[in-house]
């Protein structure tokens, strides 16, 4: 039997179709890798057996005659994801031991596609992070390490870092993510991955711990675009329990796939070229040009004037929501519960001071603080209407192009505890950020190694509704970059 | 109490004050289930049964907004002449407590579902002049938090979220209100209101209606002063009782140097005072932002015009029509006092009886009645169908006033109809001359003496010979006749 | 704008997590130093600009008023860390 964890999900879903193999023999060697890499601490939990019971099921059906979409396919699930009966932490402390008694509306999705569960994969606290390491079970660790012989521990990139590990190391053939400001994008980009972010309201947000609501969308990671326009379609689709879920019917994103870009106009952000980026990271932005032009698009300059504003926006807005948001832990319901000195309020301080990170204690007192009496307009009206700034830099560069190619992030995947300062963490989503808060679908696709031979991604960005658009162009990045690198076992 | 047009004033030391009243309404919506999710909204269930995952605020779960709520809301907006604002937005109120699973209670701060009304009250029931409009400044819709038990446990408090999400129109009115009696007018016209339209079943025991009142004091036409905030008082009397106290401390207070602090107090039935809440107070900064979880709510013209089609007639223009068929304005302003008694009395009208005499006999027989019987308009033994077979045979003169007594109380005993009653007693009126005639010799034989005295100018007498030959036909002999006859032998 | 500790103090007393001074200490530059970051927001005009409401500009939907949830008590109480006889139990409260 050939070795089936180094398949794509189109190849497995494909060759489990035609009988080269079966679910539960496919199930069966993942289950092994994932053990076998526990070193990356990709996972929070595994779950071996419930990718094992989808296995037999989708086995079954299949002798019955019956496929689904994503049948003989098992998958790692982020942990920011409620999955019934199975521990859902977020990556934090608060919620350890939490079995949610519901399954989040994506997760479901995937299930009824067929999909299996192979575990639920580690992030940072809260998807609060941008490098794992805010994660109360310890940072997941990229597979790839520097080619300079030494063998620092890299970050896999946050805050869907245990997914983005978990797919480079290939111990899943793909997994969810969920991007607030490129937590899917910047991962993907670190670990040489696609990840897709559609446009907001595409995924249901119901069953998915809330970090910043206006910004959360869930999405893929996996090896290649078309992987990730396949999961997609599986995750994507209306939800009436989702007040902002967008009631539209889900494109045939998959079929409809091609590298064909021939009249469409690719814009090149002026302000996204900024000091202290690699010039590794700037020449791949020109190579991106390039490859683009060859498939048949014309590159165009444009502006976003307001991207600088981007990330002090987003550090209003996102902290802000996050504040609220995560008001209900507070060891009543569910999760931690600490007793303090004096009552509830004891309770209440003691519980939060124990069960947040540093990190999300932070971003609480951001948003508490721009939100609190006399600061309120200076900082968050102020926001929000640079945000709708924002949102009409891409509406007007939309005239004069019909996608924006810029890098995915400002550099490549960094070591575990190289970066101590909390400003210097946030600017690296200083590229991923901007679509975020205009809600547009974005997408990371590998385009090569730097000089230390780790992975650089290239990023796209759509119009509102226009994922085909993205994966299009990606797949013709993809079919030019010819990345076919992969990390070295060291695991 | 003085009379209700002299203005109501404090008389301290230092001379005379005037109290300043505004009270903030909160109202339980009528709806089958609650604001933002799907658990029943009923009273008196098993402690946490009427409990989704979403008012549990488990992690990842979203609110979905209630049609209904939204739609008798507006009903009642109209119904109160305010302007209904066809864009408003939900806010979060962020606050800790643990009858509040969210951390933060959805509710509208920023822009309100309803703008500016007004509510005529009318002060003194026997005085139709002393009418006074209150000005509603907003109505807003929210969440009701959950329920806190302190007397189970000697170191805990029990949480039962069954109330938690349901829905609330506050009514927030302007301070015009300046003595108890208005207050208590005022919230007595608006309960009326809000059960003639059906939005709030107006329940003040069970806490379907609860006020804030916020009162201070100030020497007459003075500046304002520093206002308190008396919480979820529970009935008309004791709203009256809140103003009167607080009104009386404040001028203590202020007469004995001290200072009024804004601040929430609590009412004691039963010692009937207020005392302060500091408990409460400390550090509140709600920290109110537009809630991400929900978009703006737009309602367009169809909507609320058909909330408009939807209205009953209400009180006061009820009173009015009745007041044109020629009921006296005091009987016009007791039967619309009440959507019961208005329904039944319309219900009586149509029966084809004359306004006048049906709406004196429902003032005077019906409710005497009903109050010796301890029973309501809504559990009333006497149908208005039944009542206005009564009512006719009065008018037609088959039955005389006086019998009209006797034979509605025999229909109280045995729920009979009146001329079945009529009929099997025998009560008809005899309108017969002869034995009018018969009557009216026996009398005035029996009684030559008197016949001398009256002749001799004692005209008091002719009563006195009528009711002897009413007796001698046991009072069913048609008055008018008697009179006709003895006249006609005396003079 | 800069926090003292006394804001950052306060701060913490509304977001309900319990600090020692050291840790205020050691919170208060971390915060000015992302806060004056974020004030070069400053510089941008956004005279006549409206605040952003809706991501993706759609309209609220309304749902229909049917009890379809709900009588879960299990699933309610289940991950409590104190339920008892049904109710949720908490550090006694004094109103
Ligand atoms: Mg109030
Ligand atoms: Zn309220």
């Amino acid at each position: 039997m050939s070795e089936l964890t180094t398949k794509t999900i189109a190849e497995l879903r494909d060759g489990f179709r035609a009988g080269d193999f079966s679910a539960v023999e496919v199930a069966e060697q993942f289950n092994a890798a994932v053990v076998a890499a526990r070193s990356l601490n990709a996972f929070t939990v595994e779950t071996p057996d419930a990718a094992l019971a989808a296995a037999d099921a989708a086995d079954e059906a299949r002798a019955g005659g019956e496929i689904r979409p994503l049948g003989g396919v098992p998958l790692g699930i982020k942990d920011l994801f409620a999955t019934e009966d199975v521990d859902t932490t977020a990556g934090s402390k608060i919620l350890k031991g939490f079995k949610p008694r519901y399954e989040s509306t994506v997760s479901d999705k995937l299930r009824s596609a067929g999909a299996g569960m192979l575990g639920k994969l580690n992030m940072d606290e809260f998807a609060m992070g941008s490098s794992n390491e805010t994660s109360a079970y310890g940072p997941a660790i990229s597979p790839w390490q520097r080619n300079d012989g030494g063998n620092s521990a890299l970050t896999p990139g946050g805050s869907s870092g245990g997914s983005a590990a978990a797919v480079a190391a290939g111990i899943v053939p793909g997994a969810t993510g969920t991007d607030t400001g490129g937590s899917i994008r910047q991962p993907a980009a670190f670990t040489g991955i696609c990840g897709i972010k559609p446009t907001y309201g595409r995924c249901s947000r119901w069953g998915i711990v809330s970090f910043a609501s206006s910004l959360d969308q869930a999405g893929p990671l996996a090896r290649t675009v078309r992987d990730c326009a396949i999961l997609l379609e599986a995750m994507a689709g209306f939800d009436a329990k989702d007040s902002t879920s967008l009631e539209l019917p889900v494109p045939p994103w998959e079929a409809s796939l091609s590298s064909d870009l021939k009249g469409m106009r690719v814009g090149i952000p002026t302000e996204y070229r900024i000091d202290g980026v690699p010039a590794d990271i700037d020449a791949l932005w020109d190579r991106g040009v390039e490859w683009l032009r060859d498939a048949g698009a014309e590159p165009v300059k444009i502006s976003l004037p307001h991207t600088k504003y981007a990330l002090p926006t987003y550090y209003i807005i996102a902290p802000a929501e996050a504040s609220s948001n995560l008001a209900r832990y507070d060891g009543v319901r569910y999760g931690l519960r600490v007793d303090g000195d004096s009552g509830l309020d004891g309770m209440y301080t003691a519980t939060r001071a124990a069960g947040f990170g540093a990190e999300v204690k932070r971003r609480i007192m951001i948003g508490t603080y721009v939100l609190s009496a006399g600061f309120y307009d200076a900082y968050f009206t102020k926001a929000q209407k640079v945000r709708t700034l924002i949102k009409q830099d891409f509406r007007n560069a939309f005239n004069d192009c019909d996608l924006i190619l810029t890098p995915t992030a400002p550099s490549a995947a960094f070591g575990l505890g190289e970066k101590t300062d909390p400003l210097a963490m946030y600017l690296n989503d200083v590229f991923a950020v901007p679509a975020s808060l205009a809600g547009l679908p974005a997408m990371s696709v590998p385009g090569g190694l730097d000089r230390q031979g780790l992975p650089l991604g290239l990023h796209l960005i759509g119009r509102e509704l226009d994922e085909q658009g993205v994966l299009n162009a990606a797949l013709a990045i993809e079919e030019r970059a010819g990345f076919t690198a992969r990390p070295e076992k060291w695991w | 109490m003085a009379g209700a047009n002299a203005p109501y004033r404090i008389t301290g030391s230092t001379g005379d004050w005037e109290v300043v009243i505004g009270l903030e309404v909160h109202a339980q919506i009528v709806s089958e289930s609650k604001l933002f999710s799907g658990a029943s909204a009923v009273f008196g269930a098993e402690p946490n049964s009427h409990v989704s995952l979403v008012d549990a605020a488990m992690p990842g779960m979203l609110p979905v907004l209630n049609r209904e709520c939204i739609r008798q809301a507006v009903r009642t907006g109209l119904a109160l002449d305010a302007k209904v604002n066809a864009y408003s937005r939900f806010d979060r109120k962020n606050y800790f407590y643990a009858d509040l699973p969210q951390g933060y209670q959805i509710s509208q701060l920023y822009h309100p579902l309803v703008g500016e009304g007004e509510v005529e009250v009318l002060l003194d029931e026997k005085d139709q002049t002393s009418t006074k409009a209150i000005g509603i400044e907003r109505i807003h819709v929210e969440q009701d938090a959950g329920k806190l038990m302190h007397d189970q446990h000697a170191t805990m408090s029990y949480v039962d979220l069954n109330r938690c999400g349901v829905a609330l129109m506050e009514i927030v009115s302007r301070p015009d209100m300046s003595s108890p009696t208005e207050a208590g007018a005022y919230l007595r016209k608006l309960r009326a209101i809000l059960r003639y339209v059906g939005s709030c079943d107006g329940n003040m025991e069970e806490g379907s209606m609860r006020a804030d009142v916020n009162v201070s004091v100030r020497k007459p036409g003075g500046e304002l002063g520093t206002r308190t905030e008396t919480k979820n008082v529970n009935s008309v009397r004791f709203v009256m009782a809140v103003v009167e106290h607080e009104a009386k401390r404040q001028v203590e207070v202020l007469e004995g140097g001290g200072v009024i602090v804004q601040e929430t107090r609590l009412y004691d039935p039963d010692k009937g005072v207020t005392r302060s809440l500091r408990s409460k107070e400390d550090a509140h900064d709600y920290r109110y932002f537009p809630d991400p979880d929900l978009l703006p709510l737009e309602l367009d013209v169809a909507f609320i015009a058909e909330c408009r089609a939807s209205l009953p007639e209400l009180p006061d223009a009820k009173r009015k029509r009745y007041e044109a068929l020629g009921i006296p304005p005091y009987n016009a302003g007791v039967l619309t006092a009440e959507v019961e008694s208005a329904r039944w009395f319309d219900e009586l009208l149509d029966g084809g009886v004359e306004p006048k005499a049906a709406a004196n006999w429902v003032a005077s027989e019906l409710f005497g009645a009903l109050n010796r019987l301890g029973k309501t308009m809504a559990t009333s033994p006497v149908s208005p169908t039944q009542a206005a077979e009564l009512l006719a045979l009065v008018g037609n003169g088959t039955i005389s006033g006086s019998l009209a007594k006797q034979v509605f109380e025999i229909m109280l005993e045995t729920g009979a109809g009146a001329a079945q009653i009529v009929e099997e007693r025998g009560l008809k009126q005899t309108s017969d001359t002869g034995a009018i005639d018969a009557a009216v010799d026996q009398v005035l034989v029996a009684n030559t003496d008197k016949v001398e005295q009256y002749k001799g100018g004692k005209e008091a007498l002719f009563g006195f010979f009528v009711g002897q030959v009413m007796k001698a036909m046991a009072g069913k002999a048609n008055p008018k006749l008697v009179n006709e006859r003895l006249r006609a032998r005396l003079d | 704008m800069s926090v003292n500790t006394e804001q950052v103090r306060h701060i913490a007393k509304l977001a309900r997590i319990a600090m020692s001074d050291a840790e205020i200490e050691a919170l208060a530059p971390e915060l000015n130093n992302i806060l004056g970051w974020i004030e070069q927001l400053a510089e941008v005009n956004t005279d006549g600009v409206e605040p952003l409401t809706a991501v993706i500009d759609q309209k609220l939907r309304l749902r229909d008023d049917a009890v379809n949830d709900g009588d879960c008590r299990d699933a309610v109480l289940v991950n409590a860390p104190l339920a008892e006889h049904g109710f949720f139990a908490v550090p006694k409260v004094i109103e």
